[in-house]
């Protein structure tokens, strides 16, 4: 069994902030990580090769560094690891992406014959959850997103089922391999590295494609040039004219202050507690 | 695995910023009309109302769609939709698309964008919604912006200029499809305000088939299991929210924040860190990688209100904030501030509203 | 021959650690390096100054990549008052003449840098990786044990450079614990500044920059210093204090408490003034000095950086010291390997030997009394400050006072304050110091 897992590393953007003088995003001395989202569809891929054996692959389409991310990855059990890197790749949006990505997994699938893709739920710095879905179409994959648990697979028959989130409930489904999983936050728990497998990471060769050897046939539909959308403008939000009406804590009993703050509220808001009255008197 | 074979070829090489003349005749603003066993979203109307006013101002008519099996009531909904604003409201009706699959949902939704060319598709960021947009948009090889929070036309281009957060929140971008049709975009529930429903509202309806046979879709729908409904938590359509963040310094003060939202029949939310720390279930999660929410009334307590929980409240109608720290960013953006031990502020709090209450109903009755 | 899998295993990502690492790596070594934060440089904390030198004499080119703040072309030396400095400035245009000799650092970003070389030198590295003990096979180290499954890692030597909170010597019994009066501990904010601001305000164009040293009444009578550096686009403000003033202080005043009264101190607010807070953090230092060294070298170990309290406190270099001392332990390394010879403790003597005759150990010889002193004598940061700030002041305040009559109030004044003998004292106390 052959497994893709896509990756991409991403600034932690818990730690991002913006420059208080220029607006911008201060990317330096926050460090990347693999995107978290990615971490529970590995985790997925690399429980189904204990199970039925087989093989793993990392693939990030990404800058040079991104080799950390892979490296990452590796030594939480993936075997191999290709990082698609090329400066033509440079300004993608999720349409140019998954075209290179989708020509990249292809490659790998000459290489050896790929039964399931997985990729994160939605990457935490672009936040589409498209590339996923993009990968499955164009690859002429059946696409489950949102996989909350795999609930049988069964490689002779080819086929896996199982359990989608929906609105309210839970969708059973079941369908043909290949196919593309997303899998949903805290559906599992990433294993710890053992030494050695941090050692044979820290060691490992990471494979990097440039365009031509993740066999891209058209260049126009990679990059900024593949790209139908276009980022107009990038800032800050604005802020608040008006700060909060502060509270006073020393000034009165917490009592006094509580019933005030009510007072306020109620005489700029009279229907809300118009609602609370009635929703109680009933 | 092959190609998917694309609907149009967008005009010209390299970076494509002109619309051709053939692109230019597509008209119409299309929402996506999600409905699950005999419920549509509200998060469908709530981008009609939007969609009403883009379509407004290109002079363009607003569409609804919606696709569903025989035995549902597609008609209703349809019904529904010319009252929240819908000109027109285009149908499929079909066995096999009972009940959401990514395989015939794509093709029927590709299908009539081809044959009836809208300039705008909108769609609810739902599991459903995004799954269909992110399919649908490859397939055409058009542009998809996720998540919009602002919807806006743009008047030199005519375009859509779809606001997003981005970095986690930390920064806004707006992202414009210029050269490629339709413009795909798809928003969180509760982040356009649900218009109001004119009963008296009316329009057309119009019926396409899907043509596809279920033998030949290859996932099948085996089961639909509901959430149990005594603990379903909705935070995203609460009128009264009261949340908890780290600054309750142990889970076992969420106990305090329950005990207000309880007087105030409302709802109890999180920021990620609680939730991250297992204080909270995740459906309680309100910011950037949680729920949207915009309630009339929310309660933060012991909440820095860094951008990232930010983004997910601030349409909140009244926000009032609880924090020791008086430089807590929260300040900035709620109406109301207490600097003080959300501690002792909560149990002070439901108790004040308690009595007001208590009051106000003896008055009434 | 016990099993092994690298020849040196180097615990700690920081200055030193790097530094031996880089240098046994280049070597043809086979090394590994454990670090037990996120990423290297993420447990690491200094007030951010690079000594060319030494760095100079590891990675010649570092100049051609590595991310430098500014050159300093001005020390400035102040001792400060309650609401004024006496201070001694020295700026030099030689010190704009490359290659340049001391520069101000971001410390996140140069270990990345410096972790970056250290790997393209050929060295392993793994991070998230705490190295719980050494293993010991009688009294020699053959390898470490990490807190991740199958977590036994065999090497010749172990370089041990984990860091002022190092624990793993004092466990394997080779040192005491640290004592509180052996540690300072400093807090530091980087502010952000426009960098034109920043010119304007130190008097300084393109990347020049500016250091400013502080002793005084701003450490409310503990024995420490302040201290404010010139980024590039950001200042650097911060204070330090032995630990066992901050417990005996009856004020109980807290570093952070310091660090703010001395951003609201009158000579140092408006240089600041609209900075904008962009991190903040706080530190251990050693600051024991030449009796603080434990014992740095044994049966398959060495000590580096930090953890072997290589620190100067007095001219405030740390981790030139750090680097120096990791190179010198990998070069006994590698010529110990060279020469067939075991990695026992006599053969790692050389290490000593190294030590004691570069600036490292002499430095820190000539000043080894320095601690004692100035702990014992506190008046070296309160009187002292006042005396001469207010004599400073007497003098340079024209009045109807005659020069004569000035000169003889200030002398006056400060054998009130100390007593003749005292004053006796305290020079003979300095000069012993110093010398």
């Amino acid at each position: 069994m052959h497994i893709v897992v896509c990756i991409k590393q991403v600034p932690d953007s818990a730690q991002i902030r913006v420059h208080p003088v220029t607006n911008t995003i201060m990317r330096q001395g926050v460090p990347a990580i693999v995107n978290p989202y990615d971490l529970f569809s590995l985790e997925e891929a690399l429980r189904l090769k204990d199970k039925f054996g087989g093989k793993v692959t990392v693939i990030c389409m990404g800058p040079p560094q991104a080799e950390e991310a892979l490296r990452k990855c590796v030594s939480f059990g993936a075997d191999d690891a290709v990082l698609v890197t090329d400066r033509a790749f440079a300004g993608a949006d999720t349409l140019a992406t998954s075209y290179a990505l989708a020509a990249a997994i292809r490659k790998l699938n000459s290489e050896q014959k790929v039964d399931m893709v997985f990729t994160g739920k939605q990457t935490i710095d672009g936040d589409t959850a498209q590339v996923g879905p993009g990968i499955a179409k164009r690859m002429g994959l059946q696409l489950l997103t949102y996989v909350s648990r795999i609930v049988e697979t069964d490689l002779e028959a080819g086929t896996i089922t199982v359990e989608r989130r929906g609105e309210g409930g839970v969708q059973i489904l079941k369908t043909a391999l290949p196919c593309l999983i997303t899998m949903l936050e805290n559906t599992n728990e990433m294993r710890f590295a053992s030494l050695p497998s941090m050692i044979h990471a820290a060691a490992y060769q990471v494979r990097k494609w440039n365009k031509d050897d993740a066999g891209i046939e058209d260049i126009s539909k990679i990059g900024l040039k593949g790209s139908p959308t276009v980022v107009s403008r990038v800032f800050g939000p604005t802020p608040r004219s008006e700060k909060a009406e502060m509270v006073n804590l020393e000034a009165s009993s917490l009592r006094d202050i509580s019933l005030n703050l009510l007072q306020s509220i109620f005489t700029v808001h009279p229907t809300l507690e118009q609602d609370l009255v009635e929703k109680f008197s009933a | 695995m092959s190609e998917a074979k694309p609907a149009l070829k967008p005009a010209g090489r390299g970076r494509n910023l002109e619309l051709s003349e053939e692109l230019k005749a597509y008209k119409g603003v299309w929402v996506f009309i999600e409905h699950e066993r005999g419920h549509a979203h509200s998060v469908s109307w709530e981008l009609l109302g939007e969609g009403r006013k883009l379509a407004d101002q290109l002079g363009s008519p607003l569409c609804g769609v919606v696709l569903g099996g025989p035995d549902e009531n597609l008609d209703e909904f349809a019904k529904e939709a010319h009252t929240f604003g819908a000109d027109h409201v285009y149908i499929m009706r079909d066995t096999v698309l009972n009940g959401y699959r990514n395989e015939p949902f794509t093709k029927g939704l590709t299908d009539l964008v081809n044959k009836y060319k809208p300039e705008i598709v909108l769609l609810g960021a739902t599991s459903q919604g995004r799954d269909l947009a992110g399919s649908v948009a490859t397939t055409l090889l058009t542009g998809l912006t996720a998540d919009c929070t602002e919807l806006a036309i743009d008047p030199n281009t005519r375009a859509l200029a779809a606001t997003r957060p981005t970095f986690g929140g930390s920064l806004l971008c707006t992202i414009m499809t210029l050269a490629y049709r339709p413009q795909m975009a798809t928003i969180r529930p509760r982040v356009m305000a649900m218009p109001r429903a004119d009963a008296e509202r009316t329009g057309t309806v119009s019926e396409d088939a899907l043509g596809l046979i279920e033998t030949n879709i290859v996932t099948k729908l085996l089961d639909f299991i509901a959430d149990a409904n005594s603990n379903k938590i909705n935070l995203p359509y609460a009128d009264v929210i009261v949340s908890g963040g780290k600054g309750l310094k142990n889970p076992d003060n969420f106990k305090l924040v329950f005990d207000l939202a309880r007087v105030l029949g409302g709802e109890v939310g999180a920021t990620r860190p609680c939730v991250q720390a297992g204080w909270v279930e995740a459906d309680r999660q309100v910011g950037q990688t949680g729920k949207t929410v915009r309630p009339k009334l929310y309660i933060a307590a012991g909440i820095s209100g860094a951008i990232q929980h930010r983004v997910g409240m601030e349409a909140s109608d009244v926000i009032v904030a609880i924090n020791t720290d008086p430089n807590a960013p929260i300040f900035d953006f709620a109406h109301y501030g207490i600097v003080g031990n959300a501690m002792q502020v909560l149990p002070a709090l439901t108790q004040a509203f308690q009595a007001h209450i208590d009051q106000r109903i003896k008055r009434v009755a | 021959m016990s099993k092994k899998d690298f020849d040196v295993i180097v615990v700690g990502a920081g200055p030193s650690g790097n530094a031996a690492a880089y240098t046994a790596a280049k070597a043809g070594l086979k090394v590994l390096q454990i670090e037990r934060g996120e990423y290297p440089g993420s447990k690491n904390v200094q007030g951010a100054i690079l000594y060319a030198d030494a760095l100079e004499r590891i990675i010649p080119d570092f100049r051609d990549d590595a991310p430098l703040e500014r050159h300093i072309i001005e020390q400035r030396m102040w001792v400060l008052d309650d609401a004024s400095f006496v201070g001694s400035h020295f700026r030099s245009e030689d010190y704009n003449k490359p290659p340049y000799n001391r520069y101000t650092i971001i410390r996140a970003q140069f270990d990345k840098w410096f972790s970056s070389k250290v790997r393209e030198a050929g060295a392993l590295l793994i991070c998230e990786t705490t190295v719980q003990e050494l293993i010991m096979d009688g009294s020699e180290v053959v390898g470490v044990r990490c807190d991740r499954e199958a977590g036994d890692v065999f090497a010749d030597v172990v370089i041990l450079a984990d860091g002022v909170n190092s624990t793993l010597a004092r466990k394997a019994g080779f040192h005491g614990e640290i004592k509180a009066n052996n540690v300072a501990l400093a807090v530091k904010e980087i502010l952000f500044m426009p960098e034109e601001l920043i010119q304007q305000r130190f008097n300084i164009k393109d990347e020049e920059g500016v250091v400013i040293e502080m002793v005084g009444k701003i450490t409310d009578g503990m024995m420490g210093t302040g201290f404010l550096y010139t980024n590039k686009d950001s200042l650097t403000i911060g204070i330090g204090c032995m630990l066992s003033d901050f417990k005996k202080n009856e004020n109980k005043t807290s570093p952070y408490t310091l660090l703010e009264q001395l951003k609201q101190h009158p000579s140092v607010a408006p240089l600041i003034q609209g900075g904008e807070m962009k991190e903040y953090c706080a530190h251990l230092i050693p600051e024991g000095g030449f009796f603080a060294v434990p014992k740095v070298y044994g049966n398959g170990w060495m000590i580096v950086g930090d953890s072997g309290g290589f620190v100067n406190a007095v001219h405030r270099e740390g981790s030139n010291l750090a680097m120096t001392t990791g190179r010198l332990a990998a070069e006994t390394v590698i010529n110990a390997k060279a020469a067939g010879k075991e990695f026992n403790e006599s053969t790692l003597k050389a290490y000593q030997k190294a030590l004691d005759e570069s600036f490292v150990m002499k430095d820190l010889k000539k000043y080894r009394d320095m601690p004692k002193v100035f702990h014992e004598n506190p008046q070296f940061f309160t009187t002292y400050p006042e005396l001469l700030n207010k004599a400073a002041r007497t003098m340079v305040t024209v009045d109807n006072i005659d020069k004569k009559t000035k000169e003889r109030e200030i002398f006056s004044s400060f054998k009130t304050a100390r007593t003749f003998s005292g004053l006796v004292g305290d020079a003979f106390k300095l000069w012993r110091a110093f010398r």
